[in-house]
């Protein structure tokens, strides 16, 4: 179902390139024109309003959807983490990991990834007897499960409390370290994005607006000068400037 | 559930008129008197209703308020049925009665499962089949009777195919909505996962199907049971619609009675088995206890 094309010189260097990305639902231009080149192990950050494109770029970079102009060219293996869990409720934990795997040792690859999100006594219980936090978690061993190249991450955090974010953030660090992998994370939280990113995309007008690389440590990310500098200047990409 | 505004309760912890005082549920309320109370308002959970008409059936009839040739008593009845069991009339007819439904509910089944899955998944099946059945919906099963008997004859072929188009098409109907009502989201995130078409199926189609397939099936089985008796009242010389049949020939209300009592017990049956199924089948859901 991928329609990968098959160009005679990729850029092997990037995980995710889109060259002029063009996406209409009507007369709405969605996308005009959008350009993203996101590099191997990097975490890119996507921000924006709601309403302003994310989740259809996110989309479209997962072979969901397809462009109406331009070009997208993606790893073949590459998983998604939605902002509700999508698990199936009718099968247990264990099973919902193992669904895209393939070959005897599927269930000791779903179970490590369990391990690593610290879930694998909870294997073989039903998603409805998992919090909010456990379920995401959950989903995001999934996304893991198949090592893939480019993981995608849908405002994954968005529906749990603040505790049981701040704990995802770290788990999302730490995973980083263990699995080499592109990831497009969108999300409006201007603090998630600081927290996370290599680098932070504001979208406007169906493009890449502003750009900002960062090289905070950790402690910087929590908080520094440069941190709040960052801040104010997202929230004034954002045209929030004068709300905080 | 039960009332708690008791007195006891309330002097324990003596509170303002405008304020509310939750305690623990435990204490005297599960007191012994509490429990016997609790019992005997609905001693036989939902079945108190239907004893207790039996029973004011049963006082009206014996005070003669009824008349036995409109309605016998219950227990008459049931003497009845035992006569007729003795007799041997009872269990070859119940037996034969059961024997045509179970090979019109397989067949039935089988081709209302199979459609169903077929124009669940296909756009193509959906097109196959789904303008057919909705018009063989519109038709009343009783309706079709006539027709079935010039077609096929008054012998069993038609008892038969009368309870398989009965289950058949309830089945097919709702197992179609409900392969397509599977969420769309989670097809969309089986696909995201890398998982092939026989996956999904396995996985997310068909168990997500599953409640909306025993919905079907209690249809099923209930428009089976109505074929059922619409077959056995035409031309039938054994089978319980035969015993009914008779019995109004004759004027034996209580054999009447006998096979009306016989169908319920067989629907009720029915509905048992498919609460059972979705004790097993469906625990996965949010409405169901885990145990």
């Amino acid at each position: 179902m991928s329609t990968t094309l098959q160009e005679p010189a990729p850029r092997a260097a990037a995980g995710v390139v889109a060259d002029q990305v063009v996406r209409r639902f009507g007369d709405r231009v969605v996308l005009d024109g959008l350009d993203l080149t996101i590099g191997r192990d990097e975490l890119v950050v996507l921000l924006g309003p709601s309403g302003c494109g994310k989740s259809t770029l996110l989309r479209l970079l997962a072979g969901l959807d397809r462009p109406d102009g331009g070009r997208v060219e993606v790893p073949s293996r590459r998983a998604i983490v939605f902002q509700n869990d999508r698990l199936l409720p009718w099968q247990k934990v264990l099973r919902n990991v193992t669904l895209g795997l393939r070959g005897p040792d599927a269930e000791r690859r779903a179970l490590a990834a369990l391990r690593e999100v610290s879930l694998e006594e909870r294997a073989s219980a039903w998603p409805k007897q998992l919090s909010g936090g456990e379920a995401q978690r959950v989903s995001l061993a999934r996304a893991l499960v198949s090592e893939p190249e480019l993981v995608l991450l849908d405002e994954p955090f968005a529906a749990l409390d603040a505790i049981t974010r701040l704990r995802m953030h770290d788990l999302v660090r730490e995973l980083r370290h263990r699995h080499q992998a592109s990831m497009l994370l969108v999300t409006h939280d201007v603090d998630e994005a600081i927290a996370l990113a290599d680098r932070i995309l504001v979208m406007s007008h169906g493009r890449i607006g502003t750009e900002h690389s960062i090289r905070l440590s950790a402690g910087e990310r929590d908080a520094s000068v440069a941190r709040e500098e960052l801040r104010s200047a997202l929230l004034a990409d954002l045209g929030l400037a004068n709300q905080h | 559930m039960s009332l708690s505004l008791t007195a006891p309760t309330q002097a324990r912890e003596s509170a303002p008129a405008d304020r509310e005082v939750f305690l623990p549920r435990s204490g005297q309320r599960h007191s012994l008197l509490g429990t016997l109370r609790e019992r005997l308002r609905w001693p036989l959970g939902i079945y108190t209703t239907p004893v207790v008409l039996l029973i004011v059936w049963e006082v009206l009839a014996r005070a003669g308020a009824v008349s036995a040739t409109y309605a016998p008593a219950p227990t008459s009845i049931v003497s009845t049925a035992h006569r007729l069991w003795v007799q041997g009339v009872l269990g070859p007819d119940l037996a034969i009665s059961l024997r045509r439904a179970a090979i019109g509910l397989a067949i039935g089944l089988t081709i209302g499962v199979v459609a169903g899955i077929v124009g669940g998944l296909l756009r193509s099946g959906e097109y196959l089949f789904n303008g057919v059945v909705q018009v063989l919906n519109t038709i009343p099963l009783l309706a079709i009777l006539p027709l079935m008997i010039v077609w096929f004859g008054i012998d069993e072929l038609t008892k038969v195919l009368l309870i398989s188009f009965g289950a058949g098409v309830p089945m097919y109907l709702n197992l179609f909505s409900a392969i397509r009502g599977v969420d769309q989201r989670l097809i969309e995130m089986a696909r995201t996962t890398g998982a092939g078409t026989a996956r999904l199926i396995t996985r997310v189609l068909v168990p997500g199907a599953l409640p909306g397939f025993l919905v079907g099936l209690r249809f099923s089985l209930a428009y089976s049971v109505l074929g059922l008796v619409a077959a056995e009242t035409v031309n039938a010389d054994k089978g319980l619609g035969f015993l009914i049949t008779q019995g109004q020939t004759y004027l034996q209300t209580d054999q009447v009675f006998v096979g009306l009592a016989v169908y319920s017990i067989l629907g009720l049956f029915a509905d048992q088995f498919v609460r059972i199924l979705e004790r097993v089948l469906l625990r996965w859901r949010p409405s169901y206890e885990a145990s």
